[in-house]
């Protein structure tokens, strides 16, 4: 394998580090907007600068300086690493175009401080994605919680200030409670964080203490939402919908999939989880959060709050996926972090327009409403079509490869239970857009006037919606850095 | 010329202090910036004196030319060196963030006030620098006087804590004389490497232990390890800003590495910890002083009052980890030595620009403040999460190094308190962090209608609060050479 | 108990400084009125003085002054057992300044206190201070 020693993964991370004084100092909106897309142009620039060579099975590399013995904060560009910072750096320029239309529509307060600590998410979000060893991932993953803590109690009254305690509570007490300690023990063992295809534990524990890392780690990363660690989630949704849209739908909750991910693949081995068959209890844990998160959507009326149960539900999926440690099921769930992604924000993207539009946040003040923003719902129906996983959307390539997965792996429980929930996805999904376009006038709450969202928040949705077809037909390069980052796990020749 | 500075390290304060309370009744508006000029001068050869160790190793420094064990040495070796330049720091830092204070507190007796401020300094560097066990006590006895002063200068209840800190403070070095009686019964010397050269062939002995037993408990009451703590709380929330943020960083700190200092080179590592008995009951000490300190700090209502109390628990972290004996736990308790006082500085630089605008450090006058004081807000956020423990600021690497000594030690109450204080850190900080972003609370959707008006603390406070919240930050991403080029090679073998 | 009656009577010193060393500590903890406090804080101090002036005495010994040519005459070797060690009672030279000017320190301290509340008594003082906190 070839690998590159470069500044280029730093210099993404940075972009958008560097642009939160000018956001501080910039008096005007327009002059913060443009840095803010700037940054995020830039930051996009970087990142596929680095495809190519990763596509061709290079890594790249860099190392700042070495904080502990053996340990350093350093970089190291993979295939997998490359996937999840791809979708989160395109999908920041969606979002920075949405914010403008959403925050003008409304007229919120404080923009200064919710553009620079956008800009900071998405920095501690690459540097997750970027992260070469334990700790680096570990350091960004905590700076990701506190940059995006003020973004969650923007509006800063009661309500966000109680929801920020919950966030808080859950995220850093599971990550101070549960991973810092795993992390300690794990060094003291092996005195290492290089993260490795096979893992680096090498047998230094007995199964019996592998069990309980591994389960600090998979709940420690609260941020992934699985039960009973998820109620932070919806208690999140105070937040402004672009927030929501790409923190809660894409950076922070993938951030916590994606450190569960690495964990188990790069620090456990999936050969050695598999060996000493660890990997069906993450099967088990995943697999009730996603049942139950299920039923708990269907009875939500909030529709932000039904996305966020339905989010616990899919990020369940992810971590199924790879720890059915099978090579489909893991490329089905790596696959998944960008599938959903596009999907969910989609329809974050609409539940916002809604509010922007009409004020409306509940699902059964929506009858009608398709008639009144035919784009929207149809964006939103695509998204829904997704995330529930049928063609011809980017959901069903993800989810079949996770089908495929539970039969390769022998598993067929899981099988049943990812049909399951695809029924009860739908299930929540499908009434909304019904009812949003099928209904007799009587029902119906809205006059028939288009009185679509500002352009600045619908072109946004209709790009996400589009690119979830897209994806469908042509998967690409998402599909063939999931398959070349299970090809270097399973030691196989790169597809 | 270089080769005096470790002589030079403790005249200049020494000298400075005489001039500048002489200028005091010459002309008035020369006084600060002469101490100004005199720490920085000192802060410049600590730095010199660094680099020099960093350079060629320990420097032993004959004073007046008398050679040991007759003669008094000042040794600058691995240990001390960057604890020197620590303490500089902090005191010029504070010293020019205290400068508004010293003006509108003491504008009459601004030059004794800098006097006593450059003479606590000469203590504490002293303190840190000497190769003499008694030498020790007169410079920590420097050091106390100075600073019972300048504390007793402050308003209200000041002089009273301050009685009552003297009170204590003289019991516990009175008690470090009384154990170098003992130590001086049993080798019949006071110079610190002449000292250890005997233990070896004195492990066995019982009055060598009950010194080692009676310093320490001196250096307990000094440093204020719980249960002994009574008196920091008042004296330190009580003194006036401009000595707060002087002495809350440095005392508890400085005493902790004359605690060090003992136990790793004068005492040896092989005596100090041959009793597993002692070690242990000194590290549970230190773990009921981590939770004491921590649920104490919940309970306060001020500001100044709740950092008081999370001193008390820090003081726990590093008396238990030194106590652990295990190289991990050394390292920790030296490094955060270091870590500790930047960021009880830069706390305790906040809350004196919050005073001085607020006139109050009560919680419910903190409303509004991220508005009011975004800059002074940001440095204080900084220095929380370091005290959190949050990578990368240095407060996450000292604790790393402590918890890994307790997990090698087998000692989980340990890092169980630990882990406990973090969090409890977290809520502490994060109740006040609600208080300044929240309240008053927001009328309708999220607008403000009157938002806070921006009204920031002068450039004088603002300023070296900044340095001081970015020397988290880089002393976090530095810690890797901190430990590695200093504090391995400060720590004698011997130590599993 | 046979044992300890001669043990205690050869080491007599000890127990004298100890026990001052308590009867000063005692009256820091116990006595309301801070001038009390303060003059305990000397007793205390005093206390580990005579313990370094006692350790310095040998049986025998003598001012450790020698005279020219020293006992016999001549530049003979000097004899160390012939003399009192003369380094604990230089320590507490310093000792004893130490201690009178943490004594000022305090006496100038328990003036302020006078001053702001019109008493030394500690009660006294709490009680102010309570009330004023209590309005």
């Amino acid at each position: 394998m070839e690998l590159l020693y470069s500044i280029k993964p730093l210099a993404a991370i940075l972009v958008s580090f560097f642009v939160v004084p000018i956001i501080f100092s910039s008096k005007s909106e327009n002059v913060r907007e443009a840095w803010t897309f700037l940054a995020a142009l830039l930051k996009f620039a970087i990142v596929l600068s680095m495809l190519p060579f990763v596509l061709k099975g290079g890594q790249i590399a860099y190392s700042l300086v070495e904080v502990l013995p053996g340990v350093a904060i350093a970089f190291k560009v993979d295939a997998f690493g490359m996937l999840f910072a791809l979708v989160s750096s395109s999908l920041w320029i969606v979002t920075s175009m949405y914010s403008i239309g959403y925050m003008r529509s409304l007229k919120e307060h404080g923009q200064t401080r919710y553009y620079a600590c956008f800009a900071l998410s998405l920095s501690a979000t690459l540097g997750v994605a970027f992260a070469g060893n334990l700790f680096t991932l570990y350091l960004f993953y905590e700076m990701l919680s506190f940059a995006t803590y003020p973004l969650v109690t923007h509006h800063q009254d009661k309500e966000a200030r109680s929801s920020g305690r919950k966030y808080l509570t859950y995220i850093l007490g599971a990550s101070i409670g549960l991973v810092l300690p795993a992390m300690l023990i794990i060094y003291t063992q092996t005195g290492t964080f290089e993260f490795a295809p096979q893992g680096f534990m090498n047998g230094a524990f007995s199964k019996e203490a592998t069990t309980v890392l591994l389960l600090m780690f998979v709940f420690g990363f609260a941020k992934a939402g699985l039960m009973p660690f998820h109620s932070w989630l919806p208690a999140a949704m105070v937040a402004p919908t672009p927030v929501s849209a790409l923190l809660h739908a894409v950076a922070v909750v993938k951030v916590g999939v994606f450190c569960v991910a690495r964990v188990i693949t790069s620090v456990f081995g999936t050969k050695m989880l598999a060996t000493m068959g660890l990997g069906t209890i993450v099967c088990y844990v995943a697999s009730f959060t996603i049942i139950v998160s299920s039923f708990i959507a269907l009875s939500q009326d909030g529709l932000k709050r039904r996305l966020a149960f339905s989010t616990i539900g899919q990020l369940a999926y992810i971590i199924l996926g790879i720890a059915l440690l099978s090579p489909s099921g893991m490329t089905g769930g790596m696959l998944h972090i960008a599938m959903h992604a596009f999907g969910k924000i989609t329809l974050f993207f609409c539940a916002g327009a809604i509010f922007a539009a009409s004020g409306i946040k509940n699902i059964s003040e929506m009858v009608g409403i398709g008639r009144r923003m035919p784009f929207t719902m149809t964006a939103f129906l695509l998204g829904s079509l997704s995330v529930i996983g049928l063609p011809p959307l980017g959901g069903f390539i993800s989810k079949w490869h996770l089908v495929i997965g539970t039969i390769e792996s022998g598993q067929i429980f899981f099988l049943f239970v990812l049909l399951a929930s695809s029924l009860l996805n739908a299930a929540y999904f499908l009434p909304i857009s019904y009812k949003a376009f099928f209904c007799t006038d009587e029902e119906a709450m809205f006059e028939k006037k288009v009185d679509e969202v500002p352009t600045w928040c619908l072109v946004p949705l209709c790009i996400t919606a589009t690119c979830s077809v897209i994806f469908f037909f042509y998967p690409q390069p998402f599909l063939q850095l999931a398959k070349m980052t299970v090809a270097t796990i399973i030691g196989a020749p790169m597809p | 010329m270089t080769h005096h500075f470790p002589a030079l390290l403790i005249i200049v304060p020494l000298l400075s202090a005489l001039i500048v309370s002489a200028m005091g009744w010459i002309n008035r508006r020369w006084c600060f910036p002469l101490a100004v000029a005199a720490l920085s001068g000192a802060l410049a050869i600590s730095v010199g004196l660094l680099t020099q160790v960093m350079a060629t190793g320990p420097i032993a420094y004959k004073m007046a030319g008398w050679s040991p064990p007759i003669g008094i040495t000042y040794v600058i070796d691995y240990l001390n060196a960057p604890i020197l330049v620590v303490i500089l720091a902090v005191a010029l830092l504070n010293l020019i963030a205290a400068k508004t204070w010293i003006e509108k507190d003491f504008s009459e007796k601004i030059g004794a006030y800098l006097a006593l401020y450059l003479l606590f300094l000469s203590g504490m560097v002293g303190i840190v620098s000497t190769g003499d066990a008694f030498n020790l006590y007169v410079l920590l006895e420097i050091g106390s006087l100075t600073g019972y002063a300048l504390i007793g200068l402050g308003k209200e209840r000041a002089p009273l804590s301050s009685l009552n800190y003297l009170f204590m403070g003289t019991i516990g070095a009175s008690f470090y004389l009384l154990g170098i009686g003992y130590i001086y019964i049993a080798t019949g010397t006071l110079n610190m490497a002449d000292i250890a050269s005997m233990i070896p062939q004195l492990a066995e002995s019982s009055t060598l232990f009950l010194a080692l037993i009676i310093c320490m408990a001196g250096l307990f009451v000094k440093m204020a390890l719980f249960p002994m703590h009574g008196w920091l709380p008042n004296a330190y929330s009580n003194a006036p800003s401009a000595s707060a943020g002087l002495i809350a960083p440095l005392t508890t700190k400085v005493m902790i590495y004359a605690m060090v200092r003992l136990g790793l080179t004068v005492f040896t590592p092989q005596f100090t910890f041959s009793r597993g008995m002692l070690s242990e009951a000194i590290v549970w000490v230190a773990v009921a002083a981590i939770i004491a300190g921590s649920l104490l700090a919940l309970m306060q209502r001020r500001l100044s009052r709740m950092l008081t109390y999370i001193i008390v628990a820090e003081v726990g972290y590093m008396v238990g980890g030194f106590w652990l004996g295990n190289e991990a736990g050394v390292t920790g308790a030296t490094l955060h030595i270091i870590n500790d006082a930047a960021m009880t500085l830069t706390l305790f630089l906040a809350v004196s620009a919050i005073t001085w605008k607020l006139g109050s450090d009560k919680f419910e006058d903190l409303q509004g403040l991220f508005g009011k004081m975004p800059f002074t807000m940001m440095g204080f956020v900084i220095a929380a999460l370091a005290v959190i423990g949050i990578p990368p600021t240095c407060g996450f690497f000292s604790k790393w190094y402590l918890i890994t000594a307790g997990i090698n030690a087998g000692q989980w109450a340990f890092v169980g308190a630990l882990l406990f204080s973090s969090l409890t850190n977290a809520v502490l900080f994060f109740r006040i962090f609600e208080i300044a972003f929240f309240e008053p609370f927001a009328t309708g959707h999220g607008h403000h209608d009157h938002g806070p008006t921006f009204s920031e603390a002068p450039l004088t406070m603002v300023v070296p609060l900044i340095v001081a919240a970015i020397s988290l930050i880089a002393l976090g991403l530095y810690s890797g050479d901190i430990v590695t080029k200093l504090i391995q090679l400060a720590i004698p073998a011997g130590i599993a | 108990m046979t044992d300890l009656l001669p043990l205690m009577a050869a080491k007599y010193n000890y127990w004298i400084y100890t026990i001052l060393m308590m009867t000063g500590l005692y009256a820091m903890i116990a006595k309301n009125n801070l001038v009390k406090k303060i003059i305990g804080m000397n007793i205390f101090q005093t206390a580990i003085i005579l313990f370094y002036v006692s350790i310095a005495y040998k049986t025998g010994g003598t001012l450790p002054i020698i005279m020219e040519g020293g006992h016999g005459g001549g530049h003979g070797a000097i004899n160390a057992a012939d003399y009192i060690n003369p380094l604990p009672h230089t320590l507490m030279l310093t000792a004893i300044v130490v201690s009178v000017a943490t004594m000022g320190v305090a006496l100038a301290l328990a003036i302020k206190v006078y001053r702001q509340y019109g008493t030394l008594e500690e009660d006294d003082i709490n009680h102010q201070i309570r009330t004023q906190a209590g309005q």
